[in-house]
């Protein structure tokens, strides 16, 4: 390691004192989740807690129910994950590898639906779900993102299988394989690392989404983590711990998927922006 | 010197059409359709068909019962005089400040010291361990961020800000409550999820810096912000396009925190376009109203996007062209 000047221990104090700053909001929901409402007012939300006090935790957890809005999430983010991929493997098969005409064109189309803004489908999407009454159900949810993400992913994937290695494809199709078959028993194993990445992603900014949640899962029983920790906000009533234990539960999940996948993600995400 | 790349364009032209990469008997690309219909037929339904739709009811009066009633440009009209619209426009800029210039200047700026001084002198793992610090608020939930956020500048004696303040004496304020302070807790809020975005990806970026670069420059008596401005920034030029791009446009669409901490207040002075449709739509059932709201983001983000990738194509060129 090369010799360090005065001035590095300097910038390293001011890359830490940044940390700091962002790590501190953490700190204080972390710390204040389990005070006692009466030890907060005492002591202050810089405080440890004096002993540890799960009445915010609680509360929180058994007035929304919070099992049951964690397996909402989970069950609607793992199904969007599973048929986003699906779909724009097959996409991507059909531009990356059939090489159809007008793909440029296709992959615009589909990136269009990644960018424009929730909003200007909401009202149309709420009204065409409330009229086959599938409003307030997660399968509406669900469909509505399935083409969210795989409209990044059928961009992502398909410059993927357009670099997919010829000879790999012509000797499955000389072994008597048809297309399908190819899809399946080649493509899909070959490609299986970039795959999980797109799962990762799919699940996790499924998992992070907001309006489409609110406006389309009205009652209690659907909502997803997001959406239920949101509507209590409007409660000012409900004492520091039980907020901040709110703000707790909410980072937790998506903190535990971050530790387990922080690997694979800052490798997806390098590797998208240089794309 | 220019190559004049007229003829091989001619030739371009000529050549047939791609074929498949798996080798084919009979028939070019046609069969590949077929893979296309199931996203297509869901994009049409979830995308193209409400967005159409949406594009339709700018121009009605309905409050999402019974019919839409058609009242031509009456929307509009009131759209260009509706001062709440102008403000969601501008607290947008301010959002595009928050989100794109702040992150992306801090963000150059952290991740140069990560990755030049920390990196390097202080060993890699620590290097790793400060950027993954400043990248844990992008895995929350937007709204879950805004959350933890409101948490802390809650008004009266409960708000976890007001009680620091009061050991320094200073009285209890409500943040949310009056504004400039409101919209700099929006701003803030943007600023403390963003940052760690850039970081993540200049550093990845940084990684392309060849290390002589640097050397021959320092010989030639560049000083580091030299250095910086000439050479690191112009390689990784892509990255803070792509970056700059994105943020731009998540700014344009800024919604959860929003919603969360302030809703629109106080009085208004906080509302963004995103969620002055969604007001429109759902708190004051004005859903014509609200779909030209949205329509007219919708133009922005288009319109933006297609400005920054004609700006970065045209550099590009002239980069390659050698001026």
């Amino acid at each position: 390691m090369t010799k360090k000047r005065g001035v590095d221990w300097l910038l390293l104090a001011l890359v830490v004192v940044g940390a700091v700053l962002v790590i501190a909001p953490f700190y204080l929901v972390l710390v204040n989740s389990f005070k006692s409402p009466v030890d907060y007012a005492t002591s202050g939300p810089l405080a440890l807690p004096q002993e540890l006090d799960f009445t915010g935790i609680v509360k929180f957890w058994e007035r929304v129910n919070f099992p049951q809005k964690v397996w909402n999430s989970i069950f609607i983010s793992g199904v969007v994950a599973v048929l986003a991929v699906v779909i724009s493997m097959l996409n991507a098969f059909a531009i990356g590898i059939g090489r159809v005409r007008g793909r440029t064109w296709i992959v615009l189309l589909f990136l269009l639906a990644n960018l424009l803004p929730q909003e200007a489908l909401l009202y149309p999407l709420y009204y065409m779900f409330k009229s086959i009454g599938l409003y307030d159900n997660v399968w509406s949810v669900i469909v509505v993102f399935t083409v969210i993400q795989a409209a990044f992913g059928t961009y992502l994937l398909s410059s993927v299988y357009g670099t997919f290695p010829k000879e790999v494809l012509e000797a499955a199709s000389l072994d008597g394989a048809n297309r399908w078959q190819i899809l399946w028993r080649v493509v899909f194993p070959i490609s299986r690392p970039t795959l999980s990445v797109l799962l990762i992603f799919f699940f996790i900014w499924t998992w992070n989404e907001f309006l489409i949640p609110l406006t389309f899962l009205a009652s209690n029983a659907n909502q997803t983590v997001p959406v239920a920790i949101s509507v209590l906000q409007g409660d000012r009533l409900m004492d520091v711990t039980t907020t901040s234990a709110s703000a707790l539960l909410g980072i937790i999940p998506t903190l535990i998927f971050f530790l387990i996948f922080q690997r694979t993600l800052t490798r997806g995400i390098t590797a998208g922006a240089v794309k | 010197m220019s190559v004049d790349t007229r003829p091989a364009r001619t030739q371009r032209a000529t050549l047939p059409p791609e074929q498949p990469s798996i080798p084919q008997r009979k028939g070019g690309t046609g069969a590949y359709w077929l893979y296309l219909m199931p996203g297509f037929a869901l994009l049409l339904v979830i995308v193209i068909v409400p967005l159409v739709w949406n594009v339709y009811l700018t121009f009605t009066k309905w409050r999402g019962v019974r019919s839409p009633e058609f009242i031509g440009l009456e929307n509009w009209q009131k759209l260009f005089t509706d001062e709440d619209f102008w403000t969601s426009f501008g607290n947008s800029v301010w959002m595009i400040l928050a989100m794109v210039v702040i992150p992306t200047l801090v963000g150059l700026v952290v991740a140069a010291l990560l990755f030049d001084v920390v990196g390097r002198k202080f060993g890699g793992r620590v290097g790793s361990f400060l950027r993954a610090t400043y990248y844990l608020p992008q895995i929350l939930p937007i709204a879950v961020a805004g959350i933890v956020i409101g948490w802390i500048v809650r008004p009266g004696q409960d708000g976890a800000l007001n009680q620091i303040l009061g050991w320094l004496g200073i009285p209890p304020y409500d943040w949310l409550g009056q504004m400039p302070s409101a919209l700099i807790v929006l701003m803030v809020v943007m600023v403390w999820v963003q940052i760690g975005y850039p970081v993540v990806v200049f550093m990845a970026a940084l990684q392309r810096v060849d290390p002589e670069l640097y050397e021959a420059a320092e010989l030639d008596g560049a000083n580091w912000f030299q250095r910086f401005s000439a050479i690191t920034m112009s390689i990784i030029r892509p990255e803070i396009f792509v970056v700059t791009l994105t943020c731009t446009i998540a700014a344009l669409k800024v919604f959860g925190p929003v919603y969360v901490i302030t809703r629109g207040g106080p009085a208004g002075a906080t509302l963004v376009p995103a969620y002055y449709a969604y007001q429109e739509f759902f708190t004051k059932r004005n859903v014509g109203y609200g779909a030209t709201i949205a329509t007219v983001l919708t133009i922005v983000v288009v319109i933006v996007s297609i400005v920054f990738i004609r700006v970065q194509n045209s550099i590009e060129r002239k980069e390659r062209a050698g001026l």
